[in-house]
C-alpha cells in the first residue's frame, strides 16, 4: 500500500460523493456514481484486496449504474434539491 | 497526538464519506438522492472493513503463485499475504447493497407512478390533502 496514491484515490472518492449528493440532474448524479465506484474500485486494488475490486468494477460500476440511470429514464429526470 | 491522527488518516477520511452519505440521508428532499446517499454511506463501511485487512512490508495479495501439485510444496507462510478474510466478507456485502439498491429503486418506480413525483415534501403534500 503506498499511502500517497491511497489519499489520492480516497480525495477523488469523496469529491465525487460530494458532487453526486449536490448535483441537480439526477442522470448526472447517476453517472457520477459510477465515476465513484470505479475510483473504489481503483482504491481497493491499491489496497490488495483485487476480487473485491472485480466485483466493484462489475456489479457496483457495471449493473449499478445500469440500475440507475434505467430508473431516471422511468421517472423523473429534474430535482429540486 | 498529532502523530496519531495523521497515521489513522484513512480512517478519519471513512467518516467524512459516511457522514457525506448520512447528511445526504437525512437533508435530501429527493428520494433518489436519499437512495445515493445510502450507497455512499455502505460504501464508507465497506471500505473500513477492507482497509482492517491491510498490512504493511513483505506482503503481497492473497494468491499462490504455484498449485500443490507442481512439485512446489514448499510450505506457506501466512505473514507473506494479505488477510483474506474482510476482502470475501466485503465481497458479499457489495452484492447485497446492490441488490438493496435494485428493489429501493423498483419501489421508487412504484411510488412514481402513483405520485408523478419523487420529492418528499410534494408527497406528504399530496398525502395530507388525500387525508382531509
Amino acid at each position: 500500500m503506498i499511502w500517497q496514491l491511497d489519499l489520492f484515490l480516497l480525495l477523488f472518492v469523496i469529491i465525487c460523493a460530494l458532487a453526486a449528493i449536490n448535483v441537480r440532474d439526477l442522470l448526472s448524479a447517476a453517472i457520477i456514481l459510477g465515476a465513484y465506484s470505479f475510483f473504489m474500485c481503483m482504491l481497493w486494488a491499491e489496497m490488495g484486496a483485487v476480487d473485491v475490486a472485480f466485483t466493484e468494477a462489475t456489479v457496483s460500476a457495471g449493473v449499478g449504474t445500469v440500475l440507475f440511470v434505467a430508473a431516471v429514464f422511468k421517472t423523473v429526470r429534474r430535482s429540486k434539491d | 497526538m498529532l502523530e496519531l491522527l495523521l497515521s489513522k488518516y484513512n480512517y478519519w477520511l471513512y467518516v467524512i464519506l459516511m457522514m457525506i452519505g448520512l447528511y445526504a440521508m437525512l437533508a435530501k428532499r429527493n428520494l433518489v438522492k436519499k437512495l445515493i446517499g445510502m450507497n455512499i454511506f455502505q460504501t464508507a463501511v465497506i471500505l473500513f472493513y477492507v482497509s482492517i485487512g491491510v498490512k504493511t512490508g513483505d506482503v503481497t495479495v492473497p494468491i499462490l503463485p504455484y498449485g500443490h501439485h507442481h512439485g512446489h510444496e514448499q510450505a506457506i507462510n501466512v505473514a507473506h499475504y494479505l488477510n483474506p478474510l474482510p476482502h470475501v466478507l466485503m465481497l458479499t456485502a457489495i452484492v447485497v447493497s446492490i441488490a438493496t439498491a435494485g428493489v429501493a429503486l423498483a419501489v421508487l418506480i412504484l411510488i412514481y407512478r402513483r405520485y408523478r413525483t419523487l420529492e418528499e415534501d410534494e408527497i406528504l403534500k399530496i398525502n395530507q390533502e388525500a387525508g382531509t
